[in-house]
């Protein structure tokens, strides 16, 4: 029965998180832009989220007919299910996790890899030039921001001695990750804004020069689920920076671990919010060269390093 | 690098900066007193009608969306029979402000116009008369005409001598 619970509240939570950060993300930006943001609809605009969702609910769910009708619904279910599945192996505390699992990190790579399935297809399946284009940018975004994804997680596995993510936040008691892998830190930052697709890394979906890349041809609550993808991407992406580099739910005592875990997945979750207020869209070939020509080297050379000083201190 | 963090401080620096946003319908907004809104048509110190019916705000308007009609009270004065804007077409540009010799069409700072049903945008005349002088006070056109409209006699005005007597050769 508790673990009922349990896989009931990691569904909910983060589905919640996501669709309110819809109101937090156009409240945020308008902060961040002297403007007030919605504030019309409930306390301080708090039903936005209500209203939009019945709107996008009412609103013609229309499937193009030169699309591959099948694949064409199917694409948005797969990135929320992949995205979901992956938030099983995070540790919202000590004893709130659904799956303990050993290889936790290579749990999360593998789904975010088969999320790129969900754009990939969704670009084909609407048999659109603009689809096509986003989708095609997009996996190659993901599959270049991937490689460096999972090699910034070496050191903090190598320091760690585990794969579990668990055992990864009890393995900073002494001291968060953030500090000896800093690097790997920022690197595995950029790359999960550019893994969310989020701006300034929202080639894929450029308004300027693609409509709106791989869901141009989606409506309706479809549409509505890519976004809610997008927010469940930053609200896993926010949740493992916090897991692995800063300390999960470790912090003072004065309050319970769950509250500093949400604490500090809220903090980074402002701060993609914050990013994509200020930095504009980098060029499609400047990107890769970021990937490729200096944030591969960054990591491998972080990899070698963090490999030689635990070398060192084991020998010593 | 720098400046990518830079402009990221700077823009988190915006979150202390001042809203710019006016809460409109909750709080109005400061409109001059020459601000150019809603139309309106204004009356005499005396309470008539200021509008002449000269046609010459029909004639200045660039969109065409003043119409009016002349007619003669029982005093022979001009008058409007109806004096029909539609708001629909109105650019506000104040033309017919300018061109109008009495003062009687007038722009005010109001701008909540706003309706359901487009024919409910045309304006009559009942719509557009004030009871008051709007933003000229104590003007009367017919204080300074050369026409006796029962308001003052030829020559009577200030600053205006007596008429000639064009058959007369003394003075």
């Amino acid at each position: 029965m508790k673990y009922v619970f349990i896989i009931a509240g990691v569904l909910l939570i983060p589905l919640t998180i996501a669709a309110g950060l819809i109101w937090v993300e156009r409240r945020l930006l308008a902060l961040f832009q002297d403007r007030y943001g919605p504030n019309r609809v409930g306390p301080f605009g708090l039903i936005q989220v209500l209203a939009d969702v019945v709107k996008i609910f009412f609103k013609e769910d229309w499937i193009p007919p030169f699309a591959d009708k099948a694949v064409f619904v199917m694409a948005p279910g797969i990135l929320i299910a992949t995205i979901l599945l992956t938030f099983a192996v995070i540790p919202f505390t000590d004893n709130f996790l659904v799956l303990d699992s050993n290889i936790g990190i290579l749990f999360f790579l593998g789904n975010s890899s088969l999320g790129v399935y969900s754009i990939v297809l969704g670009g084909w399946a609407s048999n659109s030039k603009y689809s096509l284009l986003g989708s095609i940018r997009a996996s190659a975004q993901m599959l270049t921001y991937e490689v460096f994804m999972g090699l910034s997680l070496v050191g903090v596995v190598m320091m760690a001695d585990s794969f579990s993510l668990r055992e990864i936040v009890e393995a900073q008691q002494g001291g968060w990750f953030f500090i000896p892998q800093f690097v790997a830190f920022l690197v595995f930052f950029i790359a999960g804004i550019a893994e969310t697709h989020r701006t300034p890394f929202d080639i894929p979906e450029a308004e300027g020069e693609l409509v709106a890349g791989y869901h141009s041809e989606y409506s309706g609550m479809k549409f509505g689920m890519f976004f809610v993808g997008e927010y469940l991407g930053v609200t896993l992406i926010s949740s493992l920076i916090v897991t692995l580099f800063f300390g999960g739910w470790l912090g003072p005592a004065f309050l319970p671990p769950a509250f500093w875990f949400f604490l500090k997945t809220g903090f980074f979750i402002c701060l993609f919010i914050l990013i994509r207020a200020s930095l504009p869209r980098p060029r499609y070939d400047q990107l890769m060269e970021l990937g490729w020509k200096v944030l591969l080297p960054i990591v491998l050379l972080n990899i070698l390093i963090t490999g030689a000083i635990l070398i060192y201190n084991s020998s010593l | 690098m720098i400046s990518i963090l830079r402009s990221i401080w700077f823009t988190f620096l915006h979150a202390f900066h001042k809203r710019e946003t006016q809460g409109y319908p909750e709080k109005k907004p400061y409109l001059p007193p020459r601000y150019r809104g809603r139309i309106i048509l204004s009356r005499d110190p005396d309470g008539k009608e200021r509008c002449v019916a000269c046609n010459l705000c029909a004639a200045a308007c660039p969109v065409d969306c003043i119409a009016l009609q002349a007619a003669n009270d029982y005093n022979e004065r001009r008058y409007p029979l109806f004096f029909r804007i539609n708001f629909s077409r109105c650019i506000f540009c104040g033309f017919c402000e300018e061109a109008c010799p009495t003062y009687a069409i007038q722009l005010i700072p109001d701008f909540e116009m706003g309706e359901y049903d487009r024919q409910n945008m045309v304006y009559e005349k009942e719509n557009l008369l004030i009871s008051g002088e709007g933003k000229y006070h104590g003007y009367n056109f017919y204080k300074v005409a050369g026409v006796d409209m029962g308001v003052k006699g030829i020559g009577k005005g200030e600053n205006e001598e007596p008429p000639v007597d064009l058959k007369d050769l003394i003075h």
